[in-house]
């Protein structure tokens, strides 16, 4: 039940820019992500929804060049998420992540789901079979996988592996899981499962997600950000964004004249 | 809601990172120190035949034969006999290398024939050299009857730097973009024609980064060369075209080819292989002048290819 | 190739037609010597192979009819020019072996480590100048290195191992593994480049270190392409004749010590090759003999390899 009180954030950009070199990519973004709900972005392709989403596991610090400008709030601990003296490593420890295309590790089906647990430096066998069984549960493909957990990962279907790469992220039990448009690889079957995989894991999991497909951010988002030239446009209950937009851009963007 | 994640312990998590961090520090010490024993060895390498070989660096050791006193043995023979090997490499390798790779990219159906001569291609890479050697004995000494000649040491070598002079034309047609070829062929010209005005030019640069790499191997290669039974004590050079031999005869355009000869990791291999330390320096020297010889032809084709990384602009 | 005659048939005059079509037939004619021309330049390769294999066996057939292949494959002594000849071929194959041996000791781990280091820590600056120095020092002739192994190598060690005798499969196999090195490292370098980005970012989003990404990771998928440079290796090690032939001594020795002087199958033929054998004596029919033992040794990494590459393809 959505109480009329402000919901309780997980976390929130403050006048957060972000730099390729020296092309501006982010322009000044305000934006509260809510606790266990789901945030949609969208946007015409290069509008900076997908940098914007990589910003929040600093993964833009794997490539030289790239600056951040501006706050990642995160809460309870309301630490700034892109504060110099912040690990980015210590950052991906907390906030999981699901690409684009699926990326299952070379390795069995289980040592993938493990892979953040020995991360984290777990070695204790019966507890990565708990906690591995689990993830996969959570992630809705136990059932399809049980009986293959030593068979290599990449052999599974395109949609088994991307849902093996979510009970991979997953497993670590994040604070906040990135989408990054999880399901273009996919068709629509694998979709769907994604889309309702989605829609369950908001009990235990703050979620952020970009989407290319309006439909898609509709069907599973309680939040939404327009984005359009690295700018938020604007940002609302979802059912607000696509009823009754505030902004004209928005509205283009929702009725299909612009995109 | 409680927070799920009892298992994000701050303290025990950066104690993990920081260990993380540690490891990645030292293997980063590690892997520049396997560099520096690398960039140690050519250093130390060229520095100490420089040092070394520092008293024969005069105009007498590269225009003296070789000698049984040290101080006066040179590499006359050596220098010219590596630089002809190289021309009949060169003239072999190239012109069969270039037209191997071209049939292989513009010309070769994809059948089973394509494929045995690819799979033949890269596995000729992996064949020791000494058994080029053996090849040539067989056949180039013996069964053509081309003796321990430049000819045969040169066909030897062309073999042996086939595949690179191959591998590095077939990269560079590749780089081609279709278009060229479309263009060409929509204005009426042949196969041949595109290939000839368009394909070969247009890869020439990627083909010579092959062929100077490939020549800088054949001049470094001992083990072939002696098994055909190349002399090591040759005091004469080859005879010049046209002139006048010691029976009053003239030579002919090609007479050199059937010459025998020394080149100069032979001579090095003999200076090394003598007991009397003062053929060290002769080996110190000879083996500067090589390195200097192999450096620079590899410089110039990485240069060549960095060149060519840069201006690739279709 | 229908394509030409169509392309240069426009409509015009009866004469015209006929002229052009007259050149045509004259350049599908010379298209097909061309055709014919580079395909048997191509074929030269095949050729090559086919006459390596027919030297090594016509002349080890010969040989073996005045040698028995069990005494070939079981004597322990390598003696061929001696009135008591002796034909055990492992003597010479254990100095090959001992001899690799070393090297790959010495190649395989500094290759790796070299390869990890560039792929996945090093900036690419430090990539574009390191690079092009690795390829360098794989471009010194043997002969100077076998010169940097007896005359550096060798009384280097000596001051560790005093008993060490100036000639050594130590020191030949250490500096073998020096000039492998390079092989190893671009060719590793290049299998763990062509992993993809995405399982990098994977590893990384899980809060991996790069040490972590790289070992657990990247050198896992890349594994097909390791085990080709490593096999790669093998052969080269295998293969190496001058820096034995200089630094490694040349007498047969059936030893697996690397602290003692031993000849290689390479090595012995050198030796052979150095003296004047006349053709056609059995002293000349044993470098082919010989020659094809070591081809085989060759074939077999060779096959090992394919086997290691099909079994741990990649499918990202």
């Amino acid at each position: 039940m959505q109480t009329a009180s402000a919901p309780a954030l997980k976390a929130e950009a403050r006048n957060f820019n972000f730099f390729y070199g020296d092309v501006q990519a982010l322009k000044n973004i305000n934006m509260p992500i809510h606790d266990k709900k789901v945030t949609a972005l969208i946007g015409p392709s290069g509008c900076g929804k997908s940098t914007y989403l990589r910003s929040f596991n600093r993964m833009h610090d794997l490539y030289p060049g790239n600056r951040y400008e501006g706050e990642i709030r995160f809460y309870p601990d309301n630490t700034n998420l892109l504060a110099p003296g912040v690990d980015p490593i210590e950052v991906r420890m907390r906030v999981g992540m699901v690409f684009q295309k699926p990326n299952p590790f070379p390795k069995s089906v289980f040592e993938n789901v493990a892979y953040g647990l020995r991360v984290r430096g777990e070695k204790n066998r019966r507890a990565l079979d708990d906690k591995v069984e689990a993830a996969l549960k959570g992630a809705a493909i136990w059932d399809e996988v049980k009986d293959r957990l030593q068979d290599l990962a990449t052999n599974l279907s395109g949609g088994q592996q991307q849902r093996l790469c979510i009970a991979r992220a997953l497993a670590t039990d994040p604070e906040l899981l990135l989408f990054d448009e999880p399901t273009s690889a996919l068709d629509p079957i694998a979709t769907g499962a994604i889309e309702e995989l989605v829609h369950e894991l908001k009990q235990r999991v703050t979620i952020l997600i970009v989407t290319h497909n309006m439909q898609q951010a509709a069907r599973v988002s309680d939040y939404t950000a327009y984005m359009y030239l690295g700018e938020m446009i604007e940002f609302g209950k979802t059912d607000d964004i696509f009823i009754k937009p505030q902004d004209k851009r928005t509205e283009d963007y929702i009725t299909g004249r612009m995109g | 809601m409680s927070s799920e994640n009892a298992g994000f312990d701050p303290a025990r998590i950066r104690a993990l990172i920081a260990r993380g961090k540690l490891k990645d520090a030292l293997f980063s010490a590690l892997g520049i120190l396997c560099l520096g024993i690398g960039l140690l060895v050519i250093f130390a390498l060229v520095a100490d035949m420089a040092v070394k070989g520092a008293e024969r660096f005069n105009l007498g050791f590269f225009l003296n034969f070789a000698s049984r006193r040290a101080t006066q043995a040179g590499i006359l023979s050596a220098w010219v006999g590596s630089l002809l090997v190289m021309l009949v490499t060169a003239m072999t390798a190239v012109p069969l290398g270039v037209a191997a790779g071209l049939y292989l990219e513009e010309y070769a159906r994809r059948n089973w024939i394509t494929e045995v001569i690819e799979i033949n291609i890269t596995n000729l890479a992996a064949v020791p050299s000494i058994v080029y050697g053996l090849l040539a004995l067989g056949i180039f000494v013996y069964a053509f009857g081309f003796g321990q000649s430049i000819l045969s040491a040169g066909l030897t070598l062309a073999l042996l730097i086939l595949p690179i002079v191959i591998v590095a034309t077939r990269e560079a047609i590749r780089a081609i973009p279709a278009m060229i070829r479309e263009g060409s062929m929509a204005v009426g010209a042949t196969r041949w024609q595109t290939c000839r005005y368009h394909i070969v030019p247009y890869a020439m640069p990627g083909i010579l980064t092959g062929v100077i790499i490939g020549l800088a191997r054949a001049i470094g290669e001992t083990a072939p060369i002696i098994t055909i039974g190349a002399l090591t004590f040759i005091a004469f050079l080859p005879p010049v075209p046209f002139s006048e031999l010691a029976d009053g005869t003239r030579a002919g355009l090609f007479d050199w080819v059937m010459s025998p000869f020394t080149v100069m990791p032979i001579q090095i291999f003999n200076w090394t292989s003598r007991p009397d330390p003062a053929f060290e320096v002769n080996a110190a020297a000879a083996g500067f002048v090589l390195m200097v010889m192999v450096l620079t032809m590899n410089a110039i084709a990485i240069w060549l290819r960095y060149r060519l990384r840069k201006n690739i602009k279709w | 190739m229908n394509a030409y005659a169509m392309s240069a048939s426009p409509p015009g005059g009866a004469p015209v037609v006929s002229d052009r079509l007259a050149r045509n037939a004259m350049r599908h004619a010379s298209e097909r010597v061309i055709e014919t021309l580079l395909f048997a330049a191509a074929a030269v390769s095949v050729l090559t192979t086919v006459g390596i294999v027919y030297v090594l066996v016509s002349e080890s057939i010969h040989f073996f009819q005045n040698v028995s292949i069990v005494d070939f494959l079981t004597d322990t002594q390598w003696t061929p020019l001696f009135d008591d000849a002796h034909f055990g071929i492992m003597v010479l194959i254990s100095g090959t072996l001992v001899s690799s041996a070393v090297a790959l000791a010495v190649a395989i781990p500094m290759g790796t480590v070299i390869a990890i280091y560039l792929s996945e820590f090093a900036n690419p600056k430090v990539r574009e100048v390191a690079k092009p120095i690795l390829e360098l020092l794989g471009g010194i002739p043997t002969i100077v290195f076998g010169y940097f192994a007896l005359l550096i190598v060798t009384p280097l060690l000596q001051k560790i191992f005093p008993e060490l005798p100036g000639f050594s499969l130590l020191s030949a196999g250490l500096v073998m593994g020096i000039m492998i090195v390079p092989y190893v490292a671009s060719l590793s370098e290049d299998a763990m480049r062509a992993v993809p980005m995405s399982l990098r970012e994977g590893a990384y989003a899980m809060g991996s270190t790069r040490l972590y990404t790289a070992l657990h990771v990247v050198v896992p998928a890349a594994f097909s392409g390791l085990a080709a440079s490593y096999i790669l290796g093998i052969s080269r090690a295998v293969g190496e004749t001058m820096i034995l032939a200089v630094a490694a001594g040349m007498q047969p020795n059936l030893t697996w010590n690397p602290m003692e002087p031993a000849a290689t199958i390479t090595s012995y033929i050198v030796q052979v090759a150095l003296g004047d054998l006349p053709h056609g004596s059995i002293g000349y029919q044993t470098i082919f003999a010989a020659g094809l033992t070591l081809l085989l040794i060759t074939l077999l990494f060779n096959i090992l390899g394919q086997w290691l590459r099909r079994r741990f393809r990649e499918n990202y």
